[in-house]
């Protein structure tokens, strides 16, 4: 295409935008606010995601070894467990050590049990990819000479399937305002579509090529789109900003887990949300352009 | 320049819209449909830029074959041919001036090139002075010239015409008549739908009747041979 149709086609799709005033507002309007929960929405995942990942790293599968077990016993299972497949690590705590843990838990009193130590040796060890904490604790299990395998106490299951629940139920919410944004600007589009319907008649007598009819108004889908992403944009970087900055401090005492950093998390949520709003836009008017043309 | 073989049409509510139709024009001939109706002329002209299709039968303009032409050649095709309606289609909120280098500003021309050519077709029309005004101005004789200006400014070997002088008073009429003459003897096919019988049997060419989607009556120089 050439620059001064390019030129054309631009003043054209602008003229539109502020010729059909009230449809603009409303599909402006339905994009801003699709696009503020998704903003918001992927702020959250997000950060829940990296929530879940820092606690992840803290899991450990505790094998509690088998009393009989001698020394010999004890050095083969050590071995077996690092050769189990997803172990990333393996440590060894003897119940010496056990038992000393307790006591700083629980106190002096506990020594008493030092002469009869009823406690089991046991193995802490890591799986290498923490979603895989589950499989890998039952093949331990499965294992000679191991007592019992405990990992998480289900907490982490519950995170886990916390998040996928939040993270369907808001993919199924962000699709149908996705729709109905869409569907705002197809309308929108289409009436601009019909007040130009001489115009395009005309066009294709003079031999206007199907794409040189389906710019301006894919551009003006466009627009609305870039509009709706303004107000979005905006907002969740404020909220987020603060968020961070009243937050993060506690969260850092706390040493258990962080939020993402502003920069550069809170930069790729705003391209996402311009683009998504970029894409609403041109797929709404491609719609309504194709079915109004039939081309 | 343009033939038809046993060209047939059937719209989808069931009407036979032309019913095998043979027909040759030879480049430069002047050719007045002429029929009742709904006896098939502006269907038998719509297939020519392939604003219909016919539902069999095969049509060939200037060697293109219009059967087997892609969807997405058809602009390149209508810019071979300047196409004239009744109701001028004209776009009210440009002027003269615009309306005419819109036809060009759609093939992407260079500026330059279009201020030429719009100048020289208005010339042509006789319409030079009136550029600047819209059409809502005019009168219906000068929209219709401004019309048939949009329709030549990209200089086409063929020029179509649907009742160009169906909606102006005699003398306008005539006026209009007059371009196309001048058209025509630069060498451009022109192909009208009339049902101006006095024009036809005045200014005399071809004439092709057509009747019930068939062509009743071909004739060099004919007469237009209805009662008005
Ligand atoms: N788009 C259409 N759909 C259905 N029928 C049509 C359409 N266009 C024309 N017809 C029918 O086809 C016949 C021929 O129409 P037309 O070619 O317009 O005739 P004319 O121009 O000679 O008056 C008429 O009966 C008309 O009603
Ligand atoms: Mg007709």
């Amino acid at each position: 295409m050439k620059t001064r149709t390019a030129g054309r086609h631009f003043r054209d799709s602008l003229k539109s935008i502020s010729r059909n005033g009230w449809m603009t507002f409303a599909s402006v309007s339905a994009v801003t606010v699709t696009l503020l929960l998704v903003g918001v929405f992927v702020m959250i995942m997000m950060n829940l995601n990296k929530v879940a990942d820092d606690l992840e790293k803290d899991v450990e599968i505790k094998v509690i070894v088998e009393l009989t077990a001698d020394e010999a016993a004890i050095t083969a299972l050590q071995d077996e467990i690092k050769n189990t497949s997803g172990v990333a690590e393996v440590q060894y705590s003897p119940k010496e050590d056990e038992l000393n843990k307790l006591v700083l838990d629980f106190g002096e009193d506990l020594r008493l049990f030092e002469q009869q130590n009823p406690l089991h040796n046991v193995f802490y060890a890591k799986a290498a990819n923490p979603q895989d904490t589950e499989k890998v604790a039952k093949r331990l299990d499965r294992l000679d000479n191991t007592f019992e395998v405990k990992y998480g106490e289900g907490k982490i299951e519950k995170l886990f399937s916390f998040l996928n629940t939040s993270r369907n139920v808001g993919l199924v919410l962000i699709l149908a305002l996705l729709f109905t944004a869409m569907f705002l600007i197809s309308n929108t589009i289409r009436i601009t579509i019909v007040a130009r319907r001489r115009d395009i008649e005309i066009m294709k007598l003079v031999g206007a090529t199907n794409w040189f009819i389906r710019i301006p108004f894919i551009l003006e889908g466009m627009w609305l789109g870039i509009l709706g992403a303004i107000i979005p944009i905006t907002l969740v970087t404020t909220l987020y900003y603060n968020i961070h900055k009243v937050l993060a401090p506690k969260l850092a005492q706390g040493n258990l887990f962080e939020l993402l950093d502003f920069s550069p998390f809170i930069y790729q949520v705003n391209a996402l949300i311009l683009l998504m709003g970029v894409l609403i836009g041109v797929w709404g008017s491609f719609m309504s352009v194709r079915k109004f043309l039939r081309v | 320049m343009i033939e038809m073989k046993n060209v047939y049409k059937k719209y989808p509510n069931g009407i036979v819209a032309a019913n095998g139709i043979d027909i040759e024009i030879k480049q430069g001939e002047f050719v007045y449909v002429v029929g009742p109706s709904g006896a098939g002329k502006s269907t038998f002209i719509k297939m020519m830029y392939r604003e219909e299709r016919p539902t069999s039968g095969d049509i060939f303009i200037n060697g293109t074959n219009l059967s087997s032409l892609k969807n997405n050649k058809v602009p390149y095709l209508r810019r071979q041919i300047g196409v004239v309606f009744q109701d001028f289609k004209l776009l009210p909120r440009l002027n003269v001036y615009e309306n005419v280098a819109f036809a060009l500003e759609v093939i992407e021309e260079t500026p330059t090139v279009i201020r030429k050519k719009v100048m020289e077709v208005l010339e042509l029309v006789g319409l030079k002075h009136k550029a600047r005004m819209f059409p809502t101005e005019l009168s219906g004789g000068e929209q219709q010239r401004v019309s048939i200006a949009r329709s030549i400014v990209n200089t086409p070997k063929l020029v179509i015409a649907d009742e160009p002088t169906g909606n102006l008073d005699p003398d306008t009429s005539w006026e209009i008549m007059n371009i196309f003459e001048e058209i025509n003897a630069r060498g451009t096919t022109i192909i009208m739908a009339t049902h101006n019988r006095e024009i036809v049997n005045t200014i005399r060419h071809r004439v092709i009747a057509v009747e019930g989607g068939l062509i009743t009556r071909d004739e060099d120089k004919g007469e237009y041979g209805y009662e008005n």
